[in-house]
């Protein structure tokens, strides 16, 4: 029975044809001692996949000959839902794409559709913008810091890094009234106003932070466990790292300076001071230097952000896209038919296609929107990190012991939500 | 014939020289260029670009147009990082037609082809691999297509 079972996942893949023996290996160690090869399934359910991944492993041993990742088990459709959504709805959908960097997913639909409305956001909902998205991804590079630590063994750095998240969900909180799912980058600006006291709230949280991650590198950074676990693991050519579609901190630590927020500025990160950290060394343990330092550019970022944002509106001069204050719908009458209009119908987008580029924590972020004229996107495809990275695993795993695969696929910091839609 | 609207792009130009009679059809969107490839040529406008530089695809998509005609559209959205460019091809399609893979090409493709099979039905010729890869194997339809339904179908929860 188990054997026709896994005679079935062989053939779903042609190039990736796995060796099928019997899995008790006992008849077939006697004819052939030196090669018993077995079958290995991991997932979907395994703890170090984060999330519903499955892996089928062809293993010798302990050395992985092969290795096919099967995704689509977090597969929600999210991408037809966008089609039968108005223009504003699908902004709660985008949170749901990658639930570890909502606010990044938020701003590059923004931008696409922005962009596709010609419409120009005010300087301070754009600096807000850019401060958010990189508290964002210091709160991802934090899970990924904890999780990818727990992975291989230690265990108090999960602590350190999920207090200090807790701080950022705060924040999010305070401008949003929601920890995780914020929506708060809308197209033409932001959600809500800010509120009372961001600024003081901000800088204590930046200060923390920017103190803690010293603290969470010298728990790691000279381990000896740490150190023969990453260095020298899950290198690939970077060539055919570029062309298996690997983006983000992955490529960077592989030696190539790729980043949207340079190569492509958007919401005045020209504006910013910042630097695009590098590593030569291409193992788990450069991605991990890389990730480090970037957090650092991060809370630079914020403390520029936090001492220069300007002064002015948080969304833009649109009253046909834009919700209407309370106060002026209850005494203008334009005002309340603007929302009724936005809330009934939508708003109409001019008819065209954009692809817009954003860098997300896990790499580049695309959201490439059709629009046929109408208050409903044609077609919402998002091109995201996560599926592109987990492209190079199998060929990342090719002949390494099982137990570095832990450490392999913790580097690549995937979010299945991200990777399936 | 290159059409006037990309004649200033060199990506574009340096292809027309190549392959004369590959773009059909440019437009200029709110991000760059887009060009029209003929469906047949599409493997030998890969090559030439990813040696002109373009040494990536970033995604594959396709956008269906029901019910006018042709009806589908395969968009290569590519990326070269050297010269910080982007350019975007688009194929268009009818239902019957086949595409050629340009697995050969990019290896990163595969997985994006895969995709539009799963959810548009578009047929890759020539692709290592092309099975479903976000449904399950036995699923029937393509659920990105615009006359499959959002609700209902043949899975409903009502019925659990």
């Amino acid at each position: 029975m188990i054997k026709e079972d896994y005679a079935h996942v062989a053939s779903l893949d042609a190039q990736h044809e796995l060796a099928i023996e019997d899995v008790s290996g006992i008849e077939l160690a006697d004819q052939h001692r030196s090669s018993r090869k077995m079958t290995l399934n991991m997932g979907p359910q395994h703890p170090s996949t984060h999330g519903v991944l499955r892996v089928v492993l062809e293993l010798d041993g302990e050395t992985i000959l092969k290795a096919r990742p099967e995704i689509g088990y977090l597969h929600t459709g999210i991408e037809k839902e966008c089609e039968v959504k108005k223009y504003q709805q699908v902004v709660p959908l985008t949170d749901r794409v990658d639930y570890l960097s909502n606010l990044n997913n938020n701003l590059c639909y923004s931008l696409a559709v922005e962009r596709l409305l010609s419409l120009e956001i005010p300087p301070m909902a754009q600096w807000m913008r850019v401060m958010l998205c990189e508290l964002t991804r210091v709160s991802s590079h934090l899970i990924w810091l904890g999780t990818h630590a727990l992975d291989i063994g230690a265990m108090s750095v999960y602590f350190y890094c999920f207090r200090e998240r807790e701080e950022i969900m705060k924040i999010f909180e305070m401008f949003s009234g929601q920890r995780m799912m914020t929506s708060y980058i809308r197209p033409g600006g932001l959600a809500l106003e800010p509120p009372r006291g961001w600024h003081k709230f901000v800088s204590n949280v930046q200060e923390r932070i920017a103190r803690g991650i010293d603290e969470y590198e010298n728990l790691l950074a000279s381990n000896p466990i740490w150190v023969n676990r990453t260095k020298g693991v899950g290198m690939l050519p970077v060539d055919v790292m570029i062309e298996l579609g690997v983006t983000g901190p992955m490529l960077r630590a592989a030696g190539v300076k790729v980043d949207a927020r340079k190569d492509d500025p958007h919401s005045s990160y020209d504006k910013f001071q910042f630097d695009i950290p590098t590593r030569q060394a291409n193992d788990v343990y450069a991605r991990f230097e890389v990730r480090m330092e970037e957090m650092r550019q991060s809370m630079r970022i914020v403390k520029q952000a936090l001492d220069g944002m300007p002064s002015g509106r948080w969304q833009a001069d649109a009253p046909h896209i834009l919700l209407p204050d309370r106060e002026q719908m209850k005494t203008q009458m334009e005002s309340l038919i603007y929302h009724f209009k936005i809330v009934t119908e939508g708003y109409r987008v001019p008819a065209g296609s954009v692809y817009q580029v954003v860098e997300s924590p896990r790499g580049e972020l695309g959201y490439y929107v059709v629009s046929d004229g109408t208050p409903n996107p044609h077609r919402v495809f998002m091109r995201t990190p996560s599926f592109g990275n987990l492209q190079s695993l199998g060929a990342m795993l090719e002949g390494v012991l099982i137990a570095d695969s832990i450490a392999i696929m913790g580097s690549m910091d995937f979010v299945l939500g991200d990777v399936d839609r | 014939m290159l059409p006037e609207v990309v004649a200033e792009n060199e990506a574009a130009l340096a292809l027309s020289r190549q392959l004369p009679d590959a773009i059909v059809d440019a437009q200029v969107a709110a991000d760059g260029p887009v060009l029209f490839i003929d469906a047949q040529q599409i493997v030998a406008v890969c090559q030439a670009l990813k040696q002109a530089g373009f040494e990536r695809v970033s995604g594959i998509t396709g956008v269906d147009w029901w019910p006018k005609s042709p009806r589908f559209e395969v968009i290569y959205l590519l990326h070269s990082l050297r010269q910080n460019k982007r350019l975007r091809l688009s194929v268009r399609l009818t239902e019957d037609d086949e595409i050629d893979s340009v697995c050969s090409v990019w290896r990163g493709a595969n997985w994006y082809e895969r995709e539009v099979f799963d959810l548009f039905g578009v047929r890759f010729r020539n692709h290592p691999n092309l099975e479903r890869i976000m449904m399950p194997a036995d699923w029937e339809g393509h659920p990105l297509r615009k006359d499959y339904p959002v609700h209902g179908g043949k899975y409903s929860y009502q019925d659990e």
